[in-house]
């Protein structure tokens, strides 16, 4: 499992190079953090997020579940103190998080992801998605499929971009953001913004399913990587 | 469906209010007018900042304290909503480029949470901004200082009539429209679409929970069209049959 030139911890690769799917270069990086039980750093592009999973853990009486984990999602803008818009960002990771972990296993306790935004070039919501599945993986916490976040883009033609930079996110007339789910690449969470018709939704979300694949072909790899180093 | 009463109440304080009631739901929400300064980053626009408040008073799940997740989450999807489908264009509301324009707080509170909030407070934000009158602003060239003259009212520039639809989904089986509290906690998941009169989708918001097929996706978004027909010929009729008292 070497691969020559590529040794530091993480891995980078190009993801993608037929023309209409194009996603910027991934980075991801795992158990770079001591303290939580699992961490991670996710690389799109000049996105960047870092991830922390803290738990199974003692939780407060108040926000205690009798059948299954909390989960409390908290997100750090790199600047400032987080306001309404991360927590909308907040929740839709928080349940879709919660959609895949199989939190039944671990009842009464708490389990904490902090998403530290280290830089937004544009597809953040689906970078935190992607960070945050890699540290849920990291800390070894069962879950039923893993999840990926896609971002897509009309532009004023009509075009289609994935993984937009904030540039382009600017420029366009729409953006999309969904999560897929490992199992049967389907639909998740879904958040978006400007009007677009119904023919361009299916279009944008066949297109994230193509994505999809990719990206989960990058977990793999990277997670292969990572393991075929420590042995 | 559970049928809906919008009415047009009268908070005499506020430039435009509704009243809005879906199943046991019921939502309130008034528009102020105030003057200030356009954004310097588009000198051309005014603001429109809404804001759902969720009190104790309305369902024993809120406390009272700082606006809780849910209340921000209203917020910030209203804020959204707002932005995608144009309502009001926000190039209307300037008054004077660079100098002066209006800015709109729009204030929902909900009396009573019955599920469904976020498809009531759409209703009840797009009947307040129709019934909302603002005063006729002119800036008196010699003392540049702003006129307001309160005899000449004049209603605000509707472009467009957004109706959201939300659905309770049980496992990618079955889908509730218009959940009731009991049907939103019990569901796996819950998504909203918002289309605005041209069958355009202004908002796909489905924050997590179960995976959703493509086909049960289509058949949401299909039936959110149908909905967005019988609830904007509800709200003209409700708003027709206000018009003549003033």
């Amino acid at each position: 499992m070497r691969d020559g030139p590529n040794t530091h911890v993480g891995s980078m690769m190009d993801v993608a190079v037929s023309p209409v799917l194009a996603l910027r270069k991934f980075g991801c990086e795992q158990s770079l953090l001591s303290r939580p039980d699992g961490s991670s750093s996710f690389v799109q592009g000049d996105t960047s997020v870092l991830a922390g999973v803290y738990g199974p853990a003692e939780v407060k009486i108040s926000k205690e579940i009798y059948d299954r984990a909390t989960l409390e999602v908290m997100i750090q803008p790199k600047v400032g103190l987080s306001g309404v818009r991360e927590r909308a960002q907040e929740h839709c990771v928080r349940q879709t998080c919660e959609a895949a972990l199989l939190s039944t296993l671990h009842p009464r306790s708490s389990l904490s992801l902090i998403l530290q935004i280290i830089h937004d070039d544009g597809s953040l919501l689906s970078c935190c998605l992607n960070a945050a599945c890699m540290a849920l993986m990291d800390a070894g916490l069962p879950m039923s499929c893993l999840f990926c976040g896609v971002t897509c883009a009309i532009e004023q033609d009509g075009h289609i971009v994935t993984d937009p930079t904030s540039q382009q996110e600017k420029e366009s007339r729409a953006l999309m953001t969904f999560a897929i789910d490992s199992a049967e690449r389907r639909v998740m969470m879904s958040s978006t913004r400007g009007s677009f018709s119904v023919n361009e939704l299916q279009q944008c979300v066949a297109l994230s399913q193509r994505a999809s694949e990719e990206i989960f072909q990058f977990y793999r790899d990277s997670v292969r990587r990572r393991y075929s180093k420590t042995l | 469906y559970n049928f809906t009463y919008p009415f047009s109440s009268s908070i005499s304080t506020a430039n435009g209010s509704a009243l809005v009631k879906i199943g046991n739901t019921t939502v309130i929400c008034g528009i102020k007018g105030e003057l200030t300064c356009p954004p310097s980053d588009a000198p051309n626009k005014g603001y429109i900042v809404p804001n759902v408040d969720l009190p104790p008073l309305c369902s024993s799940r809120f406390r009272p304290g700082p606006p809780s997740e849910q209340a921000q989450v209203a917020s910030q999807f209203i804020a959204d909503v707002i932005d995608s489908s144009n309502v009001i264009q926000k190039e209307d509301l300037c008054i004077e480029k660079g100098k002066l324009s209006w800015v709109l707080y729009c204030d929902i509170i909900c009396l009573d949470y019955d599920g469904n909030l976020l498809d009531t407070c759409v209703v009840a934000l797009l009947a307040a901004l129709k019934n909302a009158r603002l005063p006729e602003v002119t800036i008196n060239k010699e003392t540049d200082l702003a006129e307001v003259n309160t005899d000449k009212l004049h209603h605000l520039n509707v472009s467009k009539h957004p109706v959201s639809s939300s659905f309770s989904i049980f496992d990618n089986t079955i889908v509730i429209v218009d959940p009731t509290v009991e049907e939103e906690t019990l569901s796996t998941a819950m998504m909203t679409v918002v289309t605005d009169e041209d069958d355009r989708l202004c908002m796909l918001h489905k924050p997590g929970g179960s995976a959703l097929s493509g086909e049960k996706l289509q058949d949401c978004i299909s039936r959110a069209v149908t909905r967005h027909r019988e609830v904007s010929k509800l709200i003209e009729k409700v708003m027709d049959s206000f018009e003549p008292d003033k």
